[in-house]
């Protein structure tokens, strides 16, 4: 791989042995996918995704504090996942108990590591970093450092900016050198679909459905989403941002896609069209059926199966000011269908602290709270890795958090009902 | 007995037994529980995966054909590694994908003591032939023989 001369005297120790390592570490990972060079980091912020001061991730503060004992933090501010637990999530004696003794005990201390790193404020902790109201939102065409699966693939997919689905801890050495190894998704050959999905539903495609069986169908690849544009529109409005970033982190969570192209609306796909198929790519059908058998397939992990649900999670990955809006609207008619006047499970909406704050603004924010739905800034992955919290019957429409833990996947429409209906 | 050539990501020989996965390896889904409550098994623990759900992963050799899922999967990693608790090698059909580069780089440059021989593009006759509790050898080159 080539490296500039100020790339290489960082490699030979000009500026710390600690950096030397940092560099290292670029280079080695470049090399690994046959890298030509390194090239600038031009994003405003990084993202990060390690956010959560679990206990066993000792190595991982181990290695932060090594970085920030050289003296070689980033002059890159950064936001980060959200943070694993907030005292207004329902969680009882026990649970709570191995939250604070057993599990994030080292939360404090690795959010002073954060700050010292170069955090963007106190409350930039959420995966959906590139909300408005959030502020870390990149430009088409810059280059970033980010982890974070589902945030990589919307930045890459939605806002056009170029990052390659990187590790935690491998996106602070990015930064802290200024430059990523140019492959993958950087390149304009590695952005080029080697799959066409062809959209053939007789309805809109639930997002969180459709990019799970996308993901497990393409893994890494790149698709090229064909007849969506029919159920979204041709305008990369806030609601269809909204649905692709829910579609994205299926597609990322059940997968290991990190970029895909949606015809006539996501930024590439309106520019270049057809041109992003590469040649030979290979076709996927998606039909009702399609969509069904995927979600009959998802294992079913309670231990009784007809257990009523004690918990429902929305908002994984962390939802937005218009799905607040929306959702408050919802829970509300669909109480007064079923002539209930809370939710009938305890239900929290997570999403990022300042986009809360926006929302908390608004009329709905007084409404939602009247229906009993809590809300907050936690990580629900976070919350059921509580094995105390495993044992529970959660409901959610989140692929991602049913992907990583014991909670039961719904469609939207399901969770409504359950939540203000009553029912499994 | 049969060989196959790969190409080295992280160097190093070792013999183990083999796990096998045909689908991809959801890092954190497989490892998370197992580290956080002190399994050093390292039983799987990916609900997602029939065909390692609950079975051993430390010290063995892990036969996949690529990483997927959380951009967790690469720090993941590098703490088995660190904890002495990592498979004793990890071997991909595939083309190796960034997270499980990271972790082994991370593994490789930042842990001492710590040896964990990545070997990738075997090739998808590797997965088609090797089963679980075969014999790997890994030796210098990038060659690897299962018996």
């Amino acid at each position: 791989m080539f490296l500039t001369d100020e790339q290489k005297r960082i490699l030979n120790g000009e500026k710390g042995e600690t950096m030397a390592k940092v560099m290292k570490t670029m280079v080695m990972y470049g090399e690994a996918f046959e890298a030509e060079k390194l090239v600038p980091i031009t994003s405003k912020y990084n993202h990060l995704v390690t956010s959560f001061g679990l206990k066993v991730m000792s190595p991982v503060y181990d290695l932060m504090q090594q970085l920030l004992d050289a003296g070689v933090a980033s002059g890159q501010k950064f936001s980060v996942d959200p943070r694993p637990i907030d005292k207004n999530v329902p969680a009882n004696f026990l649970q709570n108990f191995v939250f604070n003794k057993f599990m994030y005990t080292k939360q404090d201390f690795y959010e002073k590591q954060l700050n010292e790193l170069g955090l963007m404020d106190e409350n930039a902790f959420t995966c959906a970093c590139y909300m408005d109201e959030v502020g870390n939102k990149p430009q088409k065409g810059e280059i970033l450092s980010w982890a974070e699966s589902s945030a990589v693939v919307y930045a890459n997919s939605v806002l056009g900016a170029r990052c390659n689905r990187n590790s935690g801890i491998l996106d602070i050495m990015g930064s802290i050198v200024g430059y990523v190894p140019y492959f993958g998704l950087l390149t304009d050959e590695g952005r080029k679909a080697t799959w066409v999905v062809k959209i053939q539903t007789t309805k809109k495609p639930e997002a969180q459905l459709l990019g799970s069986a996308i993901g497990m169908k393409v893994m890494e690849d790149v698709p090229y989403v064909v007849g969506l544009d029919k159920w979204l529109g041709t305008d990369l409005n806030e609601e269809a941002c909204t649905y692709l970033k829910d579609f994205g982190a299926a597609t990322a969570s059940n997968g290991a896609v990190g970029l895909y192209h949606i015809e006539n609306l996501t930024p590439e796909a309106v520019e270049l069209g057809k041109s992003l198929i590469a040649e030979g790519a290979k076709e996927y059908v998606i039909d009702d059926a399609e969509l069904e058998s995927v979600k009959n397939n998802y294992p079913v992990i309670w231990k009784n199966p007809d257990a009523k649900p004690k918990l429902c999670f929305m908002g994984c990955p962390h939802m937005s000011l218009q799905q607040l809006k929306d959702w408050t609207d919802k829970v509300e008619a669909g109480l007064q269908a079923s002539g209930n006047k809370k939710v009938v499970i305890p239900t929290v909406f997570t999403a990022a602290p300042k986009v809360l704050e926006a929302f908390n603004k608004t009329e709905y924010a007084e409404r939602l709270k009247a229906t009993g739905v809590i809300t907050s800034y936690i990580c629900p992955l976070m919350y059921m890795n509580n094995p105390l919290c495993k044992t529970m019957p959660v409901i959610t429409s989140s692929n991602k958090l049913r992907t990583y833990t014991s909670a039961r996947y719904y469609t939207d429409d399901e969770i409504l009902v359950a939540i203000t209906k009553g029912g499994k | 007995m049969r060989e196959f050539k790969g190409r080295v990501v992280t160097p190093g020989t070792v013999t183990a037994e083999a796990v096998v996965t045909t689908q991809g390896f959801n890092t954190l889904a497989s490892m998370q529980m197992a580290l956080q409550f002190g399994d050093k098994a390292l039983k799987c623990g990916d609900q997602n995966n029939a065909e390692l759900n609950g079975k051993p992963m430390a010290g063995k050799a892990l036969c996949l054909p690529q990483t997927i899922g959380s951009t967790t999967g690469g720090l993941v990693l590098y703490c088995a590694c660190a904890m002495g608790r990592n498979p004793a090698c990890m071997l991909f059909a595939n083309h190796i994908d960034s997270l499980a580069a990271a972790g082994a780089i991370l593994a490789d440059v930042w842990v001492d003591g710590v040896t964990m021989p990545v070997i990738d593009e075997l090739g998808d006759e590797f997965l088609q032939y090797v089963k679980d509790g075969m014999k790997i050898t890994i030796k210098e080159g990038g060659i690897v023989c299962v018996e």
